[in-house]
């Protein structure tokens, strides 16, 4: 479209001789040093396609000759952290259990590697937020099987709950009812009622309550305690507490008694290094209120 | 408008020879422009900003300002490590970062305001591209001669003798230019310190490639681009013509007294014989120390930063061929059709336009003013944690939990008291603090810093409880009394 360029009489400057509709374009180039530039941009992505991974190919991609990959990158980020924190992380795990709240620089290091460590390790089971399940513990609650002191949490995470570890936590609910269980169904019945009054919760009509305290103290009381106030020493729950694990209706009672409870937790010592579970200790701690 | 704008054109000589289009490069190569020094009233005053910007922006890191025990004593320092910003007497918090805006939104008014009475005079004055390429180029002048002896030699073959004049130009610019990202780094910690740390090659590695990439900027933008960046890179010229109306004060030439030019004798004899005769003696002296190469015969043009060093030129010009001065000046298109009519110049620099950018500038400059007099040295930040919104506890009574953020921005070390009002059975607790004997936490926060914390609240009896109410945290200092609240609510079901 070359036509015969002309002089444009509003600026004085010659036109490219393009035109569209009667507008006309004025020949204004651009400037030198600017198309340089834009030149090396363009010998610079092709350094960039030899130099990095970039082209998708059918199966994998072009690797680039630096052998560049942003895993290590992120390696090497993650060790730069971890170099970063040593000092901290030196400190928790000089500093005993109890004295780390006494420092709040500390205290603030553990709530914040003890809240990311749990959510990669203890969520899935406990939730994100540490409010448990049926069966899960809820976490932020007074309510402790165990133990709620922070030496007692650091213990629980360390060993897990009825695992293979000979350290960890043991105890069991057994089951009471079945055919060759020491209660019949319907002393069954009536002890899980006692259970549900033990908690101020409202009972079945007809329930004698005096057979239900003969009956408990005969078989639950050497664990649970005379009042049913439970025992940490063997991870038995405080059946007056209006928290319950696994649910506090009769028909979920019932079948407590009559099959069992158990359930199970990892120790975390040996997959997670001792700082970190230390942290958790001190964040699980402090969720619940501490004890 | 149009009028000045179109007469320079149409009184063009014979028309150019036209290339062929596809004949000519892609690209304009660049006019080497070789600016002329000058003498006058606006190059006094271009000096004395030159000297008044450099001095304080290579020497304001040095300037000391004592805060107290423990806190940095530099006027100026952006303390990226700390998120701090100091400025005097002023302390900024990252929170508080509305300041800065405060300060953009004034700095983009008072620019407009600048426009609306003189045109570009940022551009001709105060632009750090300007001062910097002001500063290059009597550099340049110093080294390799004025005007004409530069283009002397640059016509000639290189000789040792030129070779070396233009080594020690760019040898003097890249000292120059290292020597402005060096101030400029001092701005981050504290200079004299830094200064040392430099100089022994112990300073942190970020602060040499700042160091780096602003000789390099320096360098290029001022020695080796210089007016390109006007012309090509920078925004304000397109949308300050955008900006501007007929009554703003601009560099211009007064056509209606200049035209028709003629040389000084064609001039006489033109005027004895009560001919028009113009007093513009077409000597080109303005054009010669235009910075930006720019004729401005020619009109007001994008090129034009409006330095006025064209109107210091002229008027010695004028003084020697004894002719009133002014034939270029600060002044507006409306005159120059005034006077054609036979009226009175007008020069209205207060008028709406001027008197609203006024008037919103000294709003804001209030507004910031009353944010910094009732600034607080206290901060009280609580969020209500939502998941879960309440937790049950063994004996039926209900917690909610809080994440409290405690601002101390004073320099020294202060003890706190937390307390909720409105839920007199309410048990506040936190895993970590002690307690005062009215049964609340006792808090101490680091000076000039900010502690958080989780605290529980406790409602002994929720069934007394609305489903959700409110509660009010409050701080209160021990010794002083000074308090800061927050509210939020408690929620039982
Ligand atoms: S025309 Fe005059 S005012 Fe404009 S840039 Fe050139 S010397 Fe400065
Ligand atoms: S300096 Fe004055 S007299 Fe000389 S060409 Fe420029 S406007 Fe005309």
């Amino acid at each position: 479209m070359a036509v015969q360029p002309e002089i444009d009489h509003a600026t004085g400057r010659t036109t490219t001789g393009h035109e569209w509709d009667g507008i006309k374009e004025l020949n204004s180039p651009l400037p030198k040093w600017w198309l340089y530039i834009f030149y090396a941009t363009i010998v610079w992505s092709v350094g960039y396609w030899i130099v990095y991974p970039s082209w998708p190919l059918v199966t994998n991609y072009t690797k680039g000759v630096l052998g560049y990959a942003s895993r290590q990158d992120v390696t090497r980020e993650l060790d730069a952290l971890k170099a970063l924190r040593a000092e901290r992380a030196g400190a928790l795990a000089r500093t005993p259990l109890e004295d780390i709240a006494k420092d709040p620089t500390l205290l603030t290091f553990a709530l914040a590697q003890g809240k990311a460590a749990f959510g990669d390790n203890c969520a899935p089971c406990h939730g994100l937020s540490a409010t448990g399940s049926p069966s899960f513990p809820n976490l932020r609650d007074d309510t402790w099987l165990w133990g709620g002191g922070i030496a007692d949490i650091h213990q629980t995470i360390s060993f897990g709950i009825r695992n293979a570890d000979d350290r960890s936590r043991q105890g069991q609910m057994p089951a009471l009812g079945g055919p060759n269980g020491a209660l019949k169904p319907d002393e069954v019945i009536t002890v899980a009622n006692f259970v549900r009054a033990l908690s101020g919760q409202p009972t079945r009509q007809g329930y004698d309550p005096a057979k239900g305290k003969e009956l408990f103290a005969s078989n639950c009381a050497a664990c649970h305690g005379d009042e049913g106030r439970g025992n940490r020493e063997l991870g038995a729950p405080n059946l007056t507490s209006r928290n319950f694990l696994y649910g506090s209706d009769e028909k979920t009672i019932i079948e407590t008694i009559n099959l069992g409870r158990g359930g199970v937790m990892p120790g975390w010592a040996g997959r997670l290094d001792e700082t970190t579970v230390k942290s958790l200790a001190v964040y699980v701690h402090a969720l619940g209120g501490g004890q | 408008m149009s009028d000045v704008l179109a007469s320079p054109a149409a009184k063009k000589g014979a028309p150019p020879v036209l290339p062929e289009y596809d004949d000519e490069p892609l690209y304009e190569g660049r006019r080497e422009i070789y600016q002329q020094s000058v003498k006058g009233r606006l190059r006094t005053i271009k000096w004395v900003v030159l000297v008044g910007c450099l001095a304080v922006y290579y020497f304001l890191p040095f300037l000391r300002w004592y805060r107290g025990p423990n806190q940095p004593d530099q006027a100026v320092l952006v303390d990226l490590a700390h998120n701090r910003f100091y400025f005097f007497f002023i302390e900024i918090w990252p929170q508080e970062v509305y300041y800065f805006t405060g300060l953009l939104v004034m700095a983009a008014l008072v620019l407009f305001l600048m426009n609306a009475v003189a045109g570009r005079v940022w551009c001709g004055y105060l632009c750090p591209q300007t001062v910097w390429t002001d500063l290059f180029t009597t550099v340049e002048r110093w080294v390799e001669g004025d005007r004409r002896e530069r283009m002397l030699a640059d016509a000639q073959p290189m000789t040792a003798a030129k070779f070396g004049r233009k080594t020690l130009k760019h040898v003097l610019w890249l000292m120059i230019a290292w020597w402005t990202g060096g101030a400029w780094v001092l701005y981050f910690a504290d200079a004299p310190t830094l200064v040392k740390d430099l100089a022994t090659f112990q300073a942190p590695m970020v602060a040499y490639v700042w160091i780096g990439i602003l000789t390099f900027t320096t360098y290029s933008l001022a020695g080796l681009m210089k007016e390109q960046v006007c012309l090509y890179m920078c925004p304000w010229p397109r949308i300050q013509a955008a900006l501007t109306d007929q009554y703003a004060l601009n560099v211009t030439y007064r056509y209606d007294r200049g035209e028709p030019r003629m040389s000084m004798k064609a001039a006489a004899r033109a005027r004895e014989a009560d001919q028009p005769a113009g007093d513009c003696i077409d000597c080109r002296q303005c054009v010669v120390v235009c910075p930006t190469g720019v004729d401005i015969r020619d009109g007001s043009q994008m090129g034009c930063i409006q330095c006025g060093l064209c109107i210091d030129a002229c008027n010695s010009v004028m003084t020697k061929v004894n002719r009133p001065l002014g034939l270029i000046a600060y002044d507006n298109d409306v005159n120059i059709d005034r006077r054609r009519q036979g009226l009175d110049e007008v020069y209205p620099i207060i008028r709406p336009r001027t008197l609203v950018y006024a008037g919103l500038i000294a709003a804001v400059g209030l507004v910031m003013l009353y944010g910094l007099m009732t600034r607080s040295f206290t901060d009280l930040s609580v969020l209500h944690d939502r998941n879960p919104l309440y937790v049950q506890l063994s004996d039926g009574s209900v917690r909610n939990s809080y994440t409290v953020r405690i601002s101390n921005k004073r320099p020294v070390h202060r003890i706190f008291v937390l307390a909720v009002d409105e839920l007199p059975l309410a048990r506040l607790t936190a895993v970590g603090i002690s307690m005062t004997a009215g049964d609340w936490p006792v808090i101490d926060v680091g000076p000039d810093s900010t502690r958080e914390i989780i605290v529980h609240l406790t409602a002994q009896k929720p069934a007394d409880l609305p489903p959700s109410s409110r509660v009010t945290f409050r701080i209160t200092e021990l010794g002083t009394g000074e308090k800061a609240s927050m509210s939020d609510h408690f929620i039982v079901r």
